[in-house]
């Protein structure tokens, strides 16, 4: 478990994160969304320990990291896979990273393994494209078998194959009761990860709540129709919904369902080219919340 | 989920900074190279040496044992090549990971950041000694054979040659873990490097052993401190040469060339303990 309350970071004058306050629970994967800057990396390093926070608390099962003598069994995180020696082989780095958490040889091959990176192992990390990167630094956040795993950007690099295996992993790990934490700036890669979802921005909380509930919130339905009737329109508001234009020659109607309104143009005698049911996608949910808050603290004085 | 974890030994830290310290081929190479150029550059001066004997004047062969025959044994050359490596080396153990960003991987790890700050000097610490110890008893031995021939050269039991050789043995640790105490302050690879030779080899030019104060600081400099411990002229009643206002003593020069990497030790543990990575 998760618990981050109050966070402040500040750096100088810039305060990267701004009174955080969330929990991330076992046997979920929880996405941490937010646009670029909005201070998702630095949550993590003050979860880690790697930051100190200026103020509030970051707790991993219920204490601040930094008080772990040895890290790897608690929690395993992949912050930047840049975060390693290039001078080094695979095998070497994950050696030295078990060796110091009394983790033995067995289990670097297994999750060398696991990560498929058996064939590379012995290769220069210097060498290594950043997918192959990022598998080094999921094979590291594996080694300790941890209940809390952070993950922050993981996809980035992998190609379509990889991106499959890192989901189907991150799912089984949270389905082991694993604490799971994902980061992204991508809406589209929650969408398919996720089932929980933190969203920040400016280092505020936006959301944290279910996918479900978050794609309801700004997920109003809308439908889409296309009549050559020009008096179509004024029947949909006569029935309450509120019509706009949407793309050349398409009304975009909310608040009717699809049904109701090919129901209102059959009583009509109305003809219909073009019926479509539109739901908000989570990209334009995400869009939408970040930009009220771009808005709100442009607003604020800071 | 139930967490087994098992004992946080501080052996198992050590054995990842050894694993550390091994595995990066470029710390092997150098330690290699600057082996080859030190133990050459110093047999290089006993064979020029032993070339020129028959020109040398009969004052020049009369004082040439112990002053310049140990001299050959532990050349400034040599000491400016061993001093760059081994600051560099010991600075890169741990600036190289602040550079690279691995210290964020190492310290999520291990949190204990202490603990690993240790592990760290006590690996580099009798890694460098060892290595010392090989370079200024292979040089003394080879050179003194050299200067042998001409009846020049030194026996280990000849009085101060275990103080020229300790000296000697201890130049690289102290060397190292001063670049490490500076690399922790720093925490960039190239200001740190330039930052190490500048205490290391330049600082000694900037204080004149001349007046009390800056002799005082001249001799409490490391290479300094080594330079008075392997000098094995007689000053006393007998001596001859020029005359030396502000003499650096023995006990002095051991007391500098412990003080410094303590104090940079104490340093990088205090440093890399409190700030952000």
């Amino acid at each position: 478990m998760i618990e981050v309350h109050e966070l402040v970071k500040r750096y100088g004058r810039v305060t990267a994160v701004n009174g955080l306050t969330f929990t991330v629970r076992p046997g979920q994967v929880t996405g941490f969304l937010g646009p670029n800057g909005a201070g998702k990396s630095t949550t993590l390093r003050l979860l880690l320990g790697l930051d100190a926070p200026t103020g509030g608390a970051a707790l991993i099962d219920g204490r601040p990291f930094r008080e772990r003598p040895r890290g790897l069994h608690h929690a395993g995180a992949l912050l930047d896979a840049h975060d390693v020696h290039g001078g080094r082989s695979a095998r070497a780095h994950l050696m030295v990273l078990a060796r110091a958490n009394g983790i033995g040889r067995a289990r670097v091959e297994h999750v060398l393994d696991e990560v498929g990176l058996a064939a590379a192992a012995h290769r220069r990390v210097g060498g290594f494209s950043l997918g192959m990167r990022q598998r080094l630094g999921i094979a590291a956040a594996l080694l300790g078998d941890p209940p809390v795993l952070l993950f922050d950007e993981p996809v980035n690099g992998l190609d379509p194959e990889g991106v499959l295996w890192a989901r189907g992993l991150f799912r089984r790990l949270a389905a082991q009761g694993r604490t799971v934490l994902v980061s992204s700036h991508l809406m589209s890669e929650m969408e398919n990860t996720a089932d929980q979802l933190v969203v920040v921005g400016r280092g505020r909380l936006i959301a944290a709540e279910s996918l479900g509930e978050f794609a309801a919130r700004a997920g109003r339905q809308s439908v889409a129709v296309r009549t050559p009737d020009a008096g179509f329109a004024a029947r949909l508001t006569a029935e309450g919904a509120a019509v706009r234009a949407g793309e050349p020659g398409e009304l975009v109607v909310d608040g009717l369902s699809a049904a109701a309104v090919g129901a209102l143009a059959h009583r009509h005698g109305v003809l219909l080219e073009q019926l479509t049911t539109r739901a908000a996608s989570l990209e334009e949910a995400f869009l939408e919340l970040t930009a009220d808050r771009v808005e709100y603290a442009a607003g604020a004085p800071r | 989920m139930t967490i087994t974890t098992p004992p946080a030994r501080f052996t198992d830290l050590l054995a990842a900074e050894w694993l550390k310290l091994w595995s990066l081929r470029s710390i092997r190479w150098a330690l290699l190279a600057t082996a080859l150029v030190v133990v050459g550059m110093n047999v290089n001066a006993a064979w020029a040496d032993h070339r020129n004997w028959p020109g040398y004047s009969e004052g020049l062969r009369a004082g040439f044992v112990p002053t310049w025959a140990i001299r050959d044994a532990f050349t400034d050359p040599a000491m400016l090549v061993l001093v760059l490596a081994a600051g560099t080396i010991g600075a890169i153990t741990l600036v190289g990971e602040y550079s690279t960003g691995l210290i964020r991987t190492t310290f999520a790890a291990v949190p204990a950041r202490r603990a690993v700050t240790a592990a760290k000097l006590l690996v580099l610490t009798p890694v460098m000694a060892a290595y010392g110890t090989v370079l200024s008893v292979v040089s003394f031995w080879l050179t003194q054979a050299v200067l042998s021939g001409r009846d020049a050269g030194l026996s280990f039991g000849y009085p101060g040659v275990w103080r020229a050789l300790a000296a000697s043995a201890l130049l690289p640790p102290v060397c190292a873990v001063v670049g490490l105490g500076i690399g922790a302050l720093v925490r960039h690879a190239a200001t740190t490097v330039a930052a190490t030779v500048a205490v290391l080899l330049l600082l000694p030019m900037l204080f004149s052993p001349d007046r009390p104060w800056t002799a005082f600081l001249h001799h409490a400099l490391p290479v300094m401190a080594w330079g008075r411990l392997t000098d094995l002229t007689d000053y006393g009643p007998l001596y001859m040469g020029p005359p030396v206002d502000y003499p650096a003593t023995v006990t002095g020069s051991w007391i500098a060339l412990a003080a410094w990497p303590l104090s940079a030790a104490l340093l990088a543990l205090w440093i890399v303990d409190r700030c952000d990575v």
